[in-house]
């Protein structure tokens, strides 16, 4: 767990400060440290500042919310496989877009409408999920899984008529994708306050591990906790999708890694999971933007190809 | 002091209690006998507030259960459930310490009255050595005392405890219940469903005896645990069992 914490603590750094030393211009380190300081080269100024920065920022909270909704999902729903796209959230954000781009609208209107899909999605699983005997996770797992099925197909029949010329600007949605991401202000916002909403629950999480009638035993008033929590991994995950598009294996793969080394505790889990999650994504999107340069690949193909392997061993270890 | 009053339960559409009037008061030991299926964790759940009763009403020192907030009756009532339902991956010590919820919640501070009070605990149910190890890496009986040992940290005045000898051993039987029996002689009222008369008679000074369809009887355990009402409460004949019958001494 001292471990878990030490990496953590020298890969937020490390990771932003690589996403902002390469790019597909190559600027000497001593040019960057001037840009940084304000000094120097004007196109370099604004190459660092007003580029690469809001790049890396852009990638670090979506990849810290990505991490906190699936650290989350993962306990409320008593399931490690649980991520932010089993809500359907993300499948709801890429119809309500596609749609959008379907019928021409701008970008604002686009990522509104995509607003309203992953809203809707995450509306119809909270309704869903609520049984007659209270909240059943199997109900939300099950609701989750047929609205992103749902929303597959949606989207596979929206490309199957699009015209080839807008079909590039949808592949955005379905393969997760940072070029477009601008100004991560907001973004940092939400992952400052769903992190900070996330960890004043964190000793009442420790306890829901031990099932709903004994947390309810020991004084959590589990409803309260539940719509608390599902409401912070489905605000987290909307606005990731929001800035990323689908962006798959941050989610689950980052609670896992910080598990398998001794971190248990939720004071400790949710923090450095939104600090892993978003120092591995910038330095996924770091690969994303330099290794083919000038082209640049969706960073959404490259976590999962990076993902799955590290899934796979982790399973491996496990057995 | 917890008070029951016309209470009333079922489960699955068949009649559990009806009309059970019961105190626990402090400084008493109840055992609560049954056969399977009788009640007994129904009873529990209800007096612990986690399932509402079909009729009549649960009050601790004079206020309905249902009037005081979650983790005011935390720190009152504690409750060791039958079955776990736990996905716990930390350390023996890290999961009595979640019994300190309701006394500690503070994601900072550290509980150092609670970790010595685990200690403690852990030591006293012969877990000392277990305490760094994985929960999940101990036995059924280990997790069973661990899970005492974690009922015991959250320092209730009332303790509910459904099967509290599942899976222990003979020596960890009677370790358990001298424990019990020393809480109820230090002031804490205590009731444990129990499937061995003998030990209910030897620890416990009343039982609850719950009967098919709704009837209950209570009261000193002299009075209840003869041989006639055992009969009637298990419906079986039974004999004195002989000389293959042992106790872990002192």
């Amino acid at each position: 767990m001292r471990a878990a914490t030490l990496g953590v603590v020298v890969l937020v750094p490390a990771s932003l400060a690589l996403a902002i030393a390469f790019g597909s211009v190559d600027l000497s380190p001593g040019t960057i440290a001037d840009a940084l300081l304000g000094r120097g080269d004007e196109i370099a100024r604004e190459i660092v500042w007003g580029v690469r920065a809001p790049r890396a920022l852009a990638a670090f909270a979506c990849g810290g919310l990505l991490a906190l909704a699936g650290a989350l999902l993962q306990v409320l729903l008593r399931n490690p496989l649980a991520d932010p796209t089993i809500l359907g959230v993300s499948g709801g954000a890429a119809a309500g877009a596609l749609a959008a781009i379907l019928f021409g609208a701008a970008a604002a209107a686009v990522n509104l409408s995509a607003l309203a899909g992953a809203a809707g999605a995450a509306a119809a699983v909270f309704a869903f999920s609520l049984g007659r005997s209270g909240w059943n996770p199997y109900r939300v797992l099950l609701t989750g899984v047929a609205l992103a099925s749902g929303f597959g197909a949606l989207v596979g029949l929206m490309l199957a008529v699009a015209p080839s010329s807008q079909v590039q600007g949808m592949l955005f949605w379905l393969l997760g994708d940072l070029s477009p991401a601008g100004d991560p202000t907001a973004a940092l916002l939400a992952l400052a306050a769903c992190s900070a909403v996330a960890f004043s629950q964190s000793a009442a999480l420790d306890v829901l591990i031990l099932g709903e009638d004994k947390a309810r035993a020991l004084g959590v008033a589990v409803a309260r906790l539940r719509a608390v929590a599902f409401g912070c991994a489905t605000l987290a995950t909307v606005a990731a999708v929001l800035l990323g598009g689908t962006i798959g294996f941050v989610g689950l793969v980052v609670p896992h890694l910080l598990r398998l080394s001794g971190v248990h505790r939720h004071a400790a889990l949710l923090p450095l999971a939104a600090c892993l999650g978003g120092s591995l994504l910038a330095l996924a999107d770091t690969l994303a933007r330099t290794l083919a340069a000038p082209a640049e690949l969706p960073v959404g193909v490259l976590t999962a190809m990076i993902g799955v392997p590290v899934l796979l061993a982790l399973l491996a270890r496990l057995r | 002091m917890l008070e029951a009053s016309g209470l009333a339960l079922s489960a699955g559409g068949r009649e559990l209690v009806r009309a059970l009037d019961l105190s626990l008061t402090p400084g008493q030991c109840w055992s609560l006998l049954g056969r399977n299926g009788a009640g007994k964790t129904s009873l529990i759940l209800a007096l612990a507030g986690l399932r509402p009763p079909q009729s009549g009403t649960v009050s601790l020192d004079g206020v309905p259960l249902a009037a005081i907030r979650r983790n005011e009756l935390a720190s009152r009532v504690a409750v060791l459930l039958q079955d776990e339902d736990s996905d716990f991956w930390g350390s023996v010590l890290d999961y009595v310490m979640l019994g300190r919820y309701p006394r500690s919640r503070s994601a900072w501070g550290r509980d150092e009255e609670g970790a010595a009070l685990a200690r403690r605990w852990l030591a006293e149910l012969d877990l000392a050595e277990r305490s760094a190890q994985g929960y999940r890496t101990l036995s059924g009986g280990e997790r069973q005392r661990a899970r005492i040992a974690q009922v015991l940290v959250q320092e209730a005045q009332i303790l509910l405890l459904d099967e509290p000898l599942q899976h222990l051993d003979l020596r960890h039987q009677a370790r358990v219940m001298r424990v019990l029996a020393r809480c109820s002689a230090e002031g804490k009222a205590v009731l444990a469903a129990l499937h061995e008369p003998g030990l209910a008679a030897l620890h416990c000074g009343h039982a609850v005896l719950l009967y098919d369809a709704g009837r209950a009887s209570l009261g000193r355990s002299s009075d209840m645990l003869t041989q006639a009402n055992l009969e009637a409460l298990y419906q079986c004949r039974l004999e004195a069992a002989g000389t293959r019958s042992f106790l872990p001494s002192g």
